[in-house]
């Protein structure tokens, strides 16, 4: 027990911690360096709590992929030498006090809710679907998606489809001035296009694509 | 103290909330930082569902995090390239020169 309370303080402290340097940190690229900290010390809490499956799919989704999606943009882009300028002074400065209100207010009203909560009485009995420690996380959790959650995870596939061509008509630029192939123009040519007769006149010539 | 329950993951959950709303308020770099933030948030809903998941030992909290997950790189992959498009069109990506609707 104390471990697990060493181990959890630990981590959450990281995450904690990274989560400030991501929204402090002057340079962009170590913001995303610090996200991908923060997502590992994450994953690391779940799998502690014992959900194995979602801290594996949070390290390869979110480090693995959005992380390096986040780091390519980023150095893309070229904002990597922009500096971070917290309280900068270019006159519109006024929306920091009340950012920063508007913030601890919701912090304690996270806090209120947290500590006058308590469970329903009869929550224990509405229980949907109960974690059966036979099996692992990963065995109970696919039991559950491909059957009674069918619907949910073929429209989830759907919205990454939805997203992934989106993205592509988004940054999908068309260039003038290119010469491709195209097929379709090459199967359909017939005869007729492609060659001309004509009777040559004796010492006229012939004018080419008049 | 040292048993860990219920309330220490909300605790945990709701500051890295609070960090990324303050993230989302006070930033003036680029957006892409602001997405990130939005990430944070994210990450703090997640740790939210997953830990009332394990105490009251209900598996659907779970799988519901396992669609956040999903809809969450949908919408990184759909920023990026409204950030990547933008930045073609207009040069900047700075949070106060993104200023065309004049809202």
């Amino acid at each position: 027990m104390i471990a697990h309370a060493i181990v959890f303080y630990i981590f959450s402290l990281i995450a904690i911690v990274s989560a400030i340097m991501v929204t402090v940190s002057k340079n962009t690229v170590n913001s995303v360096f610090f996200l991908i900290l923060d997502f590992i010390s994450i994953s690391c809490l779940f799998i502690m709590i014992g959900a194995e499956f979602l801290g594996m799919i949070m390290l390869i989704v979110y480090v693995g992929a959005v992380a390096v999606l986040f780091l390519f943009v980023v150095m893309m882009l070229n904002v990597a030498q922009q500096k971070n300028e917290w309280f900068n002074s270019s006159g519109r400065s006024s929306h920091i006090p009340v950012g920063l209100l508007v913030s601890i207010i919701v912090f304690f009203e996270l806090i209120i809710v947290i500590g006058g909560w308590k469970y329903k009485p009869d929550l224990l009995d509405s229980i949907a679907i109960e974690i059966n420690t036979d099996l692992t996380n990963t065995q109970s959790l696919g039991s559950v998606i491909y059957t009674d959650y069918i619907h949910l995870f073929q429209l989830s596939g759907m919205v990454l489809l939805v997203a992934m061509i989106g993205a592509i008509v988004l940054t999908f630029r068309q260039r003038s001035g290119v010469k491709r192939q195209s097929y379709f123009k090459q199967i359909s040519r017939d005869r007729n296009d492609g060659i001309e007769l004509v009777d040559v006149e004796n010492n006229k010539g012939v004018k080419i694509d008049a | 103290m040292l048993s860990i329950g219920l309330g220490h993951y909300l605790t945990l959950a709701a500051i890295i909330f609070t960090i990324g709303i303050v993230g989302i308020f006070l930033n003036r770099k680029n957006i892409i930082v602001i997405l990130m933030s939005i990430e944070l948030i994210l990450l703090a809903v997640n740790v939210n569902l997953v830990s009332f998941s394990i105490f009251i030992n209900d598996l659907s909290g779970q799988v519901f995090t396992l669609f956040i997950l999903t809809v969450a790189a949908a919408e990184a992959a759909i920023g990026l390239a409204i950030i990547v498009v933008y930045y073609r069109n207009s040069g900047t990506i700075r949070v106060e020169e993104i200023d065309r609707l004049k809202g």
